[in-house]
């Protein structure tokens, strides 16, 4: 890999993105797998993180502070999602004693 | 050589622990396990020499998010093992299908030159000074509409939340 700086012992932008690929595929499998409408959402925050930490990883090696604020509102967009989402989830869960997502499906057709 | 032996070791753990929230059964476990991603991951930050990043997500995400999805787990009483599972068919064709997208992701990357401009062990744009000096002059209006964001998201939770009176 060609570099312009020194070469001080960094860790190839290769291994972040297959780090990072491997998360999300986790997080994808976690969506598909899963029934509990709960560990649906935890799947998609492994995702979020996953394209976080890639976002983070490129704005530190091509030096544009831009990826990372962009990772800074999506932490925020986040944190604003799961609370709405798990707000939606207590109350789906009052009105049909169930978060299992196969029983959820009036809205299907 | 240090510093790859820190991300391998890093991103063991994060995977594992991943993995894991797939696998364990009961939620409360998932919420730990995934917590321990969570820490994984700002550790994966401060390598970055992204200390601000880190510090945010530690707060954000092992302060807040975790204790939401906590205090749903434990207000819904989910803590029960076996109670939603798949068929294992649905499992292999989920995996399979996810490790497919896992090929095509990196199969991607053999035609893509990754150009790398700056050592993140120097770079300083990761230090609050640098990325505050960013958000406060470029990216000032997404910054206050984000505010407004958090605004409609809280009054929306408790508007949730609230008993309704039949």
């Amino acid at each position: 890999m060609e570099t312009t700086v020194t070469q001080l012992q960094m860790i190839p932008l290769v291994y972040y993105i297959i780090f990072c690929t491997a998360l999300f595929t986790i997080g994808v499998v976690g969506v598909l797998v899963k029934r509990n409408a709960l560990a649906i959402f935890m799947s998609v925050e492994l995702m979020l993180n996953s394209a976080n930490l890639l976002l983070a990883a490129f704005s530190a090696y091509r030096n544009d502070s831009s990826g990372q604020v962009f990772v800074f509102f999506i932490m925020v967009v986040a944190a604003a999602e799961i609370a709405i989402g798990l707000a939606l989830l207590v109350v789906v869960y009052r009105s049909s004693r169930t978060i299992d997502i196969n029983i959820l499906n009036r809205l299907k057709w | 050589m240090f510093q790859v032996y820190l991300f391998l070791f890093l991103s063991c753990v994060a995977l594992f622990s991943a993995i894991m929230v797939l696998l364990s059964k009961k939620p409360i476990h998932s919420v730990l396990y995934l917590t321990l991603t969570f820490f994984a991951l700002a550790g994966h930050y401060i390598l970055l020499n992204a200390q601000f990043l880190a510090v945010v997500h530690v707060i954000v995400y092992a302060g807040a998010i975790m204790v939401l999805f906590l205090f749903t787990v434990m207000l819904l009483n989910l803590n029960k093992e076996g109670q939603f599972s798949k068929t294992t068919l649905v499992k292999i064709i989920a995996v399979v299908a996810g490790g497919l997208l896992f090929v095509v992701l990196i199969g991607s990357l053999k035609s893509f030159d990754l150009a790398t401009v700056s050592n993140p062990a120097v770079s300083q744009i990761g230090l609050v000074k640098n990325l505050g000096k960013t958000l406060f002059s470029q990216y000032l209006l997404p910054f206050e509409l984000s505010s407004i964001l958090f605004l409609s998201a809280m009054v929306g939770a408790v508007m949730l939340g609230k008993k309704d009176k039949e």
